[in-house]
């Protein structure tokens, strides 16, 4: 049976690991490649590298830390932050990442999806897509990093994104992230149901609880979070035993 | 040990050579016939579009040469699909050495497409398989499956069976991802370096 997965989310920046809270106020988190192998050992089921390095190096800073990264990493991982381009995403994958994320390219030029999934397949590309919650609009997708609020409906745009070609949506909501209250289970239900490709949810996780509820009630197909792995606050092992006793398919 | 990975320019092959690495071997990335047909064993990775990976295969005269293959051969993912006859996947004609039909799973409600993630391996039969069970998950990600056949070496269901693995005399092929299934990936390497 095809299991929920557990994808522990590392944020970095000039090849160290960090985390903002509602994308503020960064912590250092720790080195990247350790910190990818002690997840994969823990059960991890996947990993995702936002990178959010702002400099000129940013590409081969990348590219450096993705080859490290597959050098020892013998689980699925996906590279996302701040890639716009077919040669991008050429470079990412070639050097051993499994999937690469797009999130403000694919907005501002929405074809890029079916280039890159025409390209490369559609089961590498994942469009990221940042929401938050306004009254009495509703769900609104946001890009660079969370500054900028294009006015699109988030469903709507995660349906497009997958027509497109888009392999997997990753949806954070910006409004949960850094909250520890759980995820947004409306929008995560809401884009899961208009989509035909996996889901994996982002933003709010702060129990083993939240992870359940997003799973059964909200219908995502992975859950992913940081902090609460990165300082400890709960093991990946024990959520996954914690999922299971819930009747949660999990890999353990 | 000689291994030659082919290097068809058909996606992540980087991932297969670092598992490679990590088992203590030095794989060789290549295209060249002499090459693949002096080797051990020949590793066929894949990744990507069905029709425009079999156009790379012709360019390079590689659709001759990977049939008459006689040495231990692994083909992973789009390179298991493309040992069939024929692909829905944009109509695509493949390398025909098994007699399987790729098609793309169907639209259910609770299944989406890709089929992907961790799912688990039954009905287990083949020395690929050795010290491995029903309890071990390994990492699929395709939105094409071969049916299950005489070829069949190990399934998986999502919902229906499907070949999670085939195999007809030194051609053997897994539909996931077995260099990124950690241990149990590790361990179907290791299995097939020992054929």
């Amino acid at each position: 049976m095809l299991t929920k997965r557990i994808i522990p989310c590392l944020d970095v920046k000039d090849g160290r690991t960090v985390k903002g809270v509602r994308f503020e106020g960064l912590r250092d988190a720790g080195d990247p490649v350790a910190l990818a192998s002690r997840y994969a050992r823990e059960g991890a089921d996947e990993l995702v590298f936002l990178d959010i390095t702002a400099t000129n190096q940013k590409r081969a800073t990348l590219v450096a830390l993705v080859r490290d990264v597959a050098r020892e990493l013998d689980i699925p991982f996906t590279v996302g932050g701040g890639i716009g381009t077919v040669a991008d995403v050429e470079a990412l994958l070639m050097n051993g990442a499994d999937k690469v994320s797009i999130n403000s390219a694919a907005l501002h030029r929405p074809e890029l999806i079916d280039e890159l999934a025409r390209r490369f397949g559609s089961q590498c590309i994942v469009v990221a897509a940042d929401a938050r919650f306004h009254e009495p609009e509703g769900w609104q997708i946001y890009t660079r990093a969370g500054t900028h609020n294009t006015g699109r409906d988030a469903v709507q745009w995660c349906r497009e994104a997958a027509e497109r070609g888009a392999g997997e949506i990753l949806l954070t909501s910006m409004s949960n992230d850094g909250t520890k209250d759980g995820f947004a289970l409306d929008i995560t239900g809401a884009v899961s149901r208009a989509v035909s490709v996996p889901v994996v949810a982002s933003g709010g996780a702060g129990s083993k609880q939240h992870f359940t509820e997003v799973f059964q009630n909200a219908q995502a197909d992975a859950g992913l979070a940081a902090s609460i792995f990165h300082f400890g606050e709960i093991g990946i092992r024990e959520l996954k035993e914690h999922l299971r006793q819930d009747g949660i398919p999990v890999r353990l | 040990m000689e291994i030659a990975v082919i290097d068809y320019k058909g996606g992540n092959v980087q991932s297969v050579l670092f598992a490679l690495e990590r088992l203590g071997c030095q794989p060789t990335l290549t295209a060249d016939p002499e090459v693949i047909r002096r080797a051990d064993k020949v590793i066929f990775p894949g990744e990507g579009e069905a029709a425009s990976a079999m156009r790379e295969l012709r360019a390079q005269g590689l659709d001759k040469v990977l049939p008459t293959i006689t040495q231990p051969f692994l083909g992973v993912c789009l390179g298991m699909q493309l040992l069939g006859t024929h692909s829905e996947e944009n109509d695509a004609t493949m390398l025909g050495i098994l007699p399987f039909e790729v098609k793309r799973f169907p639209k259910l409600p609770e299944y989406k497409v890709p089929h992907m993630g961790w799912n688990t391996l039954q009905r287990l039969r083949s020395p690929l398989f050795e010290g491995l069970g029903a309890e071990d998950y390994v990492y699929f990600v395709h939105s094409y499956y071969a049916p299950v056949g005489d070829y069949t070496i190990a399934e998986a269901e999502y919902p229906a069976p499907f070949s999670a693995a085939v195999q007809h005399k030194n051609f053997y092929a897994v539909q996931f991802h077995t260099e990124k299934s950690g241990p149990v990936g590790t361990r179907i390497l290791e299995n097939f370096l020992k054929l």
